[in-house]
C-alpha cells in the first residue's frame, strides 16, 4: 500500500519462483509507471466524427471537404459549424457529404420516412413511372417490378 | 385585436381536464417548416422575411379550418404584450426578444392552434391541448399543415423531408412534448432515476417551460430529439409509451405516499394553502413549488374545495407579464412579489367564499 486511496490494480509478479504482490491506486500505479500506456484505450467516438468535420480538412480527405460552400446562398462549411444552422434548402444538397455522419450521429437516420406533402408525393410517383417504363425499355425487369412494387407501396399508403 | 382580452381567459390547453389529467397538464406538438424559394430566417433579408409574412398570412386568412387562425405582428408589440405571449406558450422566447425583422405569430382565440412566422425556421406549427392528447393533437396539426402546404410550397427533400435551419429537426420537423406533474416521484427522490433511463433512449426532458427552464414547481417536459429516419406515428408511439410507464410510477408513489404519510402530506397541503393565502411577499419560484403541493392535494383528494382549474389558472396568471397586466402598470422585482401576493390572497379568499 503507497496511499489512503482503494487499491484497484493488483500485480503478481514471480521472479526466481518467487511471488511478489502489490496493490495499489490507479494513480500510484500510473506514477510508479506501472500501468500500460493508453494502447488500449476505448476508441472516442465523439472525438472521431469531431475529426471527420474539422473544418480544417485533414490532408487525407480533402476531396470530401473541398467544395462545400453552397452556390445558391454562399453558405460556407465553417459558417455551419459556428452557427449550427444552414442558409438555405440548397445546403442540404451543398453539403450533402457531411451530411451523412451528423445526421447518423444526431438522429441514427438519414432517410426521411414520415409524412410527404401532396405536391411532392404526385411529382416522386411521375419519377418512378418513368423510371419504370424506362427500366421496362431496356429489359431490365427486375428494376421495373421493384419500382412498382415501390409505386404501389406508395399509392397505398396515402 | 387587443391582447388584454385574453387575460381573463385560460388557453384551451391550461382546462386541467383532459385523459390522465391527474398527472398529464398539457400536450404539445410542432411542426418546422420552410418556404421553398427563400433563404432560412437567419439568412434572409428584411424584404425576404416581410414577403413571407405577407405570404403567410395570406394563407393562414384563407385556410379552411374549423378554428380561425388571426395574425400579430411582433415588432409592432410591446415588451410587455411579448412576455405575456410567452407565458402563455404561444410563443417562444427568441421570436419575442431574440430575433429581428418581419414576424409574427397566428393563433386561435381558444389558443389550441398557432403558428410562428420567421422563427428559426420560416413556419412553426404548433397544436395544444389538454391533458395527454397526442394522437388528437398530431390529427389537428396534421390538417393544419395540409390547409399551410396547399397555399405555401414547402422546401422538401426527397432523401431528408422536410428541410429544416438546423439539422437536428430535419426530416418530419415533428417535435412532441406532453408536460407532467411529477411531484410524488420527486417527494419519494425516484424523478433522476427516471430521468436517466429517459436520456438513454433519446428523448430530452426539460423543466415546464420550455428549452433551458429549471423544473419549477414538479412540471417536467418530456419530448423527442429524434425526428429524421421515423415515421410520425412512429416517434409519437415512442414518447405515448414512455409517458404511460411514467404514468404509473407517479400513480404508485403517490399511493405509497397515501398509505404511509397522509397525514404529513395532508398537512403539507394545508400549509401550502396557507402560505399562497396569507404571504404579503412572494416570488414566483415558490408560488409555483407552493402550487404544485395544492395541486398534488387536489389529485390525492386531500383538499376538495379549491378545482384544478383555478390552480392551473394560478400558475400562469402569477407569471410576471400576466401580473402586470392585470394590475394595469409596469412593476419591478419587489413590487411583482407584492402583486402577486395580493393577487394570491384575492383569488383564494374568491374559492374560499364559493365553498
Amino acid at each position: 500500500m503507497f496511499c489512503d486511496s482503494v487499491a484497484t490494480v493488483h500485480l503478481t509478479d514471480i521472479v526466481n519462483k518467487k511471488k511478489r504482490e502489490a496493490h495499489l491506486c490507479e494513480r500510484c500505479a500510473r506514477e510508479r509507471d506501472l500501468l500500460p500506456q493508453q494502447a488500449g484505450q476505448p476508441i472516442d467516438l465523439k472525438a472521431l466524427v469531431n475529426l471527420m468535420m474539422a473544418p480544417d480538412p485533414a490532408p487525407a480527405a480533402p476531396a470530401a471537404v473541398a467544395p462545400l460552400n453552397c452556390p445558391k446562398c454562399g453558405m460556407t462549411y465553417a459558417a455551419f459549424k459556428g452557427e449550427g444552422r444552414f442558409g438555405c434548402a440548397h445546403d442540404y444538397d451543398a453539403f450533402a457529404a457531411i451530411l451523412g455522419p451528423l445526421l447518423e450521429r444526431v438522429h441514427r437516420g438519414t432517410a426521411h420516412a414520415g409524412k410527404v406533402p401532396a405536391g411532392a408525393r404526385t411529382a416522386r410517383l411521375d419519377a418512378l413511372r418513368g423510371e419504370m417504363a424506362a427500366a421496362a425499355r431496356t429489359e431490365d425487369y427486375e428494376e421495373a417490378a421493384r419500382l412498382r412494387d415501390l409505386i404501389r407501396q406508395m399509392e397505398a399508403t396515402q | 385585436m387587443n391582447l388584454d382580452t385574453l387575460l381573463p381567459n385560460l388557453g384551451e390547453w391550461l382546462r386541467g381536464t383532459g385523459p390522465e389529467s391527474d398527472v398529464v397538464v398539457s400536450t404539445r406538438i410542432r411542426l418546422a417548416r420552410n418556404l421553398a424559394d427563400y433563404p432560412f430566417t437567419g439568412r434572409a433579408t428584411a424584404a425576404q422575411k416581410g414577403e413571407i409574412v405577407t405570404r403567410v398570412k395570406e394563407a393562414v386568412g384563407r385556410v379552411e379550418l374549423p378554428f380561425k387562425l388571426d395574425y400579430h405582428d411582433v415588432p409592432g408589440m410591446t415588451v410587455l404584450d411579448r412576455q405575456f405571449l410567452v407565458e402563455r406558450q404561444l410563443i417562444s422566447r427568441e421570436l419575442a426578444a431574440v430575433l429581428e425583422g418581419p414576424r409574427g405569430v397566428a393563433f386561435d382565440a381558444k389558443e389550441s392552434a398557432s403558428v410562428m412566422v420567421n422563427e428559426e425556421d420560416h413556419l412553426r406549427l404548433q397544436v395544444l391541448r389538454s391533458g395527454f392528447a397526442l394522437d388528437d393533437a398530431w390529427a389537428d396539426i396534421d390538417k393544419l399543415d395540409d390547409a399551410l402546404e396547399a397555399r405555401l410550397p414547402y422546401a422538401f427533400h426527397s432523401q431528408f423531408g422536410y428541410l429544416t435551419a438546423c439539422p437536428t429537426n430535419v426530416g418530419t420537423g415533428l417535435r412532441g412534448s406532453v408536460m407532467l406533474h411529477l411531484p410524488a416521484l420527486g417527494i419519494t427522490k425516484q424523478i433522476d432515476k427516471v430521468f436517466r433511463a429517459l436520456q438513454k433512449i433519446n428523448l430530452a426532458v426539460r423543466g415546464g417551460h420550455g428549452e433551458g427552464s429549471r423544473a419549477f414547481g414538479d412540471l417536467y417536459q418530456i419530448s423527442n430529439q429524434v425526428t429524421l429516419g421515423k415515421s410520425e406515428q412512429k416517434i409519437l408511439g415512442e414518447i405515448k409509451e414512455v409517458i404511460l410507464t411514467i404514468l404509473q410510477y407517479e400513480r404508485q408513489a403517490r399511493a405509497v405516499l397515501m398509505k404511509e404519510r397522509r397525514q404529513a402530506e395532508q398537512d403539507r397541503v394545508a400549509r401550502a394553502l396557507g402560505t399562497l393565502g396569507s404571504a404579503t411577499m412572494i416570488t414566483a419560484e415558490e408560488t409555483m413549488e407552493l402550487l404544485s403541493v395544492v395541486r398534488l392535494g387536489i389529485n390525492l383528494r386531500l383538499i376538495d374545495d379549491v378545482p384544478a382549474t383555478a390552480v392551473n389558472q394560478l400558475f400562469i396568471q402569477t407569471q410576471a407579464a400576466h401580473l402586470q397586466k392585470l394590475v394595469g402598470h409596469a412593476l419591478d422585482g419587489e413590487e411583482r412579489n407584492a402583486a402577486r401576493a395580493k393577487y394570491l390572497k384575492t383569488r383564494l379568499r374568491e374559492l374560499g367564499s364559493h365553498r
